[in-house]
């Protein structure tokens, strides 16, 4: 029998050496003959142990294997084509015991059901899991209005960040008369920290296309964008060869599927600002001028793109989309709580032990979501919190990990779901920092035009700044949170209104950690630089000279064999000696 | 002006379309590796386009860059990830080996321009850098000096 090799060449694999592994396999399968198929796929999700390599001869008994090499990767095949499969670095198997078998198991995959799997720039590959299926039931057998209310009755929420009903918002812009409508997808996933969006893109994009080719049935649309972040190459190139082929196959053009419905699909690539997540400051970048945001109303729904009715949907509400109308509405709301129907996808990062994507039904708690599917801390250092919604979003602490993942008990502590980044962090990091590094970025990514958005947030970071280098008052804290107030009630668009959510939510679950920088001019985590203090420790000195030689500043004295000492006003913190430090005989403090 | 042929071909390529200011400064910005001054005025005076429109997009976005910059970009990223795993020490350590004060972003000779990005969307394999298009991760500022020597 032949063997089928998969490799998983997302941005992810390729940058741990998938590219690698993927050309040795190549070269091993033709010098000894072996009768193997070897074909490309996308992220599977477990991106802390790329490069990935599945291999099987019947798909019900697979193996896949992590951490694989160009070294390794030919005795993988061979013992497998032997009948003796090698048992380490097994991550998951049906035959084997593998290591992420059970996590695995946890989740439940609709968005992500081919990523991983199928060949993202193969329309057969897609069409063989019912690709394409349910566009051609929509536009034959089901009335618009049928496909919208299935929508509603899925209860599907907007999966950007908000979670407005997305059922709703196609009706708002299926009302709407003109001759002319829009359907844009959002691909601009500014978030740092999350990465759902690029791994969908890659690894399934037909999935993305049919959801909205099915929307702007629905709407009454003849012309789509996806307007994707110029950062993600690899997305758009295999965004572009999807629509290729979805054009040649006749589900994008005219008389799709022999009816009346015409529909065409273009890529516009975003230019570097994280305000055009915003609707209507998108609208504006499609239209060539600088993206900033407009006041609503009008919606989009009424005028959008050029004047014109337009409907706007994240890239992993339309990955929904094709799953509900073929498994139906009911079958999608059975996953989930009350008021958030389905399932989320979560880009897990930071100091958690299987960074990667997953996808979990709405409801799991956040506890369950780090500890089983993300298993746990990745090094002995304790959890201190989590991040959730980047930007937008907060950090919450071990007290709160009973929350469930749903809208509206996450908006409750302060955080938003956001679009599904959740970075961990150990205490190792400083919140303090944490505040500053996003009011940083919300800083920079501020278009300007409200005052309070763009003044307020310059004042917020000046007063982190200070309280991190010592120079902090206790009054700081007030002002934190009377700007907050006003900078949320005085900006036009979501960048503004929920720019201060980081410093909020940190200032209430991790207060004392300011109070610490502020009255005792102390770091309990070691980050900010400005007050950390880096000591000898005097019985622990065999004085190799090491550090001596390490520090870039020469402020190290010390014979050979004697204790050292650091010249504490010409140190400039860099931390070099403790790192060099063999003997842990230099304090960090 | 240098590159007036292939300016005049993306000039042409997206002319009297609309909505297609921001590929067309990409095109140019592919080919003169920046946007100039003259270019920009170019591209208002053939397309109609106002300078100060062109000018206004080119400075809103941050991939547009307007001054000359070195032949390997290296984008090192800032993203929460990156930022918990300590992408300051390979920020240093890169404007270190390069010669850079951190506040000029291209080396003398040309060959590099750093420059710090929101994310890279590879965060479970922080810290990570991008040399042109070639992602790298799991960096510690050791393994910096090996990297940028591929690209000397």
């Amino acid at each position: 029998m032949s063997l089928v090799i998969k490799v998983g060449l997302a941005s992810c694999g390729l940058a741990a050496g998938a590219g690698e592994v993927y050309e040795t396999i190549l070269k091993h399968v033709k010098k000894n003959g072996i009768d193997a198929t070897v074909k490309k796929t996308a992220c599977i999700g477990m991106c802390f142990v790329e490069p990935l390599v599945e291999i099987y001869e019947e798909e019900k008994k697979s193996i896949t294997y992590g951490d694989v090499t160009s070294e390794n990767v030919g005795n993988i095949i061979d013992a497998f084509s032997k009948g003796k499969p090698i048992e380490e670095n097994v991550i998951m198997s049906n035959i084997l015991k593998g290591s992420e078998n059970k996590t695995y198991k946890k989740q439940k995959r609709i968005v992500l059901r081919n990523c991983g799997i199928i060949d993202p720039v193969s329309i057969d590959d897609y069409l063989a899991t019912e690709g394409y299926k349910a566009l051609e039931k929509s536009v034959k057998d089901i009335s618009r209005e049928n496909i919208i209310n299935e929508i509603k009755n899925s209860g599907l929420r907007g999966r950007g960040g908000a979670g407005f009903p997305t059922g709703l918002k196609w009706e708002f812009a299926y009302n709407a008369k003109s001759e002319k409508k829009y359907i844009v997808c959002n691909a601009d996933e500014g978030d740092p920290g999350a990465f759902m969006d690029r791994s969908v893109l890659e690894g399934d994009p037909h999935s993305v296309i049919e959801g909205m080719i099915i929307g702007a049935y629905a709407i009454g649309a003849d012309e789509g964008y996806i307007y994707c972040r110029a950062e993600y190459p690899l997305a758009i190139k295999h965004l572009e060869i999807a629509i290729e082929q979805a054009t040649e196959k006749g589900y994008i053009g005219n008389k799709i599927f022999g009816t009346d419905f015409n529909f065409d699909l273009h890529i516009k690539e975003g230019a570097g600002a994280f305000v055009c997540g915003e609707e209507t400051a998108l609208m504006a970048s499609i239209e060539g001028k600088r993206g900033m945001p407009t006041i609503r109303p009008p919606f989009p729904a009424q005028s959008g793109l050029w004047g014109k009715p337009t409907n706007i949907n994240n890239v992993e509400t339309f990955a929904n989309i094709a799953w509900i109308i073929l498994n139906g509405a009911n079958e999608y709301a059975k996953y989930g709580t009350e008021k958030s129907k389905g399932t989320k996808v979560f880009a897990l990062a930071g100091k958690i032990k299987n960074s990667g994507l997953i996808e979990v039904p709405m409801g799991m708690p956040l506890k369950d979501v780090i500890y089983d599917v993300g298993g746990g801390m990745k090094t002995e250092k304790p959890f201190k919190g989590v991040q959730l919604g980047g930007p937008s979003g907060g950090c919450l602490p071990a007290e709160l990990l009973d929350t469930i993942v749903d809208y509206d008990s996450i908006n409750k502590t302060g955080a938003i779901m956001g679009s599904g980044g959740m970075v961990v962090m150990d205490t190792s990091s400083c919140m303090v920092d944490i505040a500053k590094f996003f009011l940083n970025f919300t800083q920079n990514e501020s278009c300007g035009k409200c005052t309070f958005c763009r003044i307020g947030t310059k004042r917020m970071l000046e007063i982190l700044t200070r309280i991190t280098e010592g120079k902090g008052k206790m009054e700081d804290l007030d002002t934190l949170e009377e700007l907050s107030q006003n900078i949320i009630k005085g900006s036009l668009c979501g960048l503004g209104q929920t720019a201060p959510n980081p410093v909020l939510t940190t200032l209430k679950y991790f207060r004392e950690e300011y109070i610490a920088h502020i009255k005792d001019k102390t770091c309990p985590a070691g980050v900010c630089t400005a007050l950390l203090k880096y000591e000898v420790i005097e019985d622990k000195c065999i004085g190799c000279t090491v550090c001596a030689m390490k520090c870039p500043v020469n402020c190290i004295s010390g014979e050979r064999k004697q204790v050292h000492n650091i010249d504490q006003d010409a140190c400039i913190k860099c931390g070099a000696c403790y790192d060099a430090c063999k003997f842990d005989a230099i304090k960090k403090g | 002006m240098k590159f007036k042929t292939e300016i005049d071909i993306a000039i042409n390529k997206f002319i009297g379309k609309k909505g297609t200011l921001i590929p067309l400064l990409q095109n140019a910005q592919d080919i003169e590796g920046y946007l100039s001054k003259k270019v920009m005025s170019y591209i208002s005076e053939k397309t109609g386009i106002k300078l100060a429109h062109i000018y206004g997009v080119a400075t809103f976005y941050t991939m547009f860059r307007l001054k000359a910059q070195g032949k390997h970009i290296i984008r090192v990223c800032k993203g929460t990830a990156c930022h918990v795993s300590d992408a300051n020490s390979i920020m240093n350590e890169i404007n270190n080996l390069l010669g850079l004060s951190g506040e000029e972003d291209t080396t003398k000779d040309k060959k590099f321009t750093v420059m710090p990005v929101a994310c890279l969307g590879c965060c479970s394999l922080a810290p990570v850098i991008m040399v042109d298009d070639n992602t790298y991760g799991k960096l510690t500022p050791d393994s910096i000096g090996k990297i940028l020597k591929k690209y000397e």
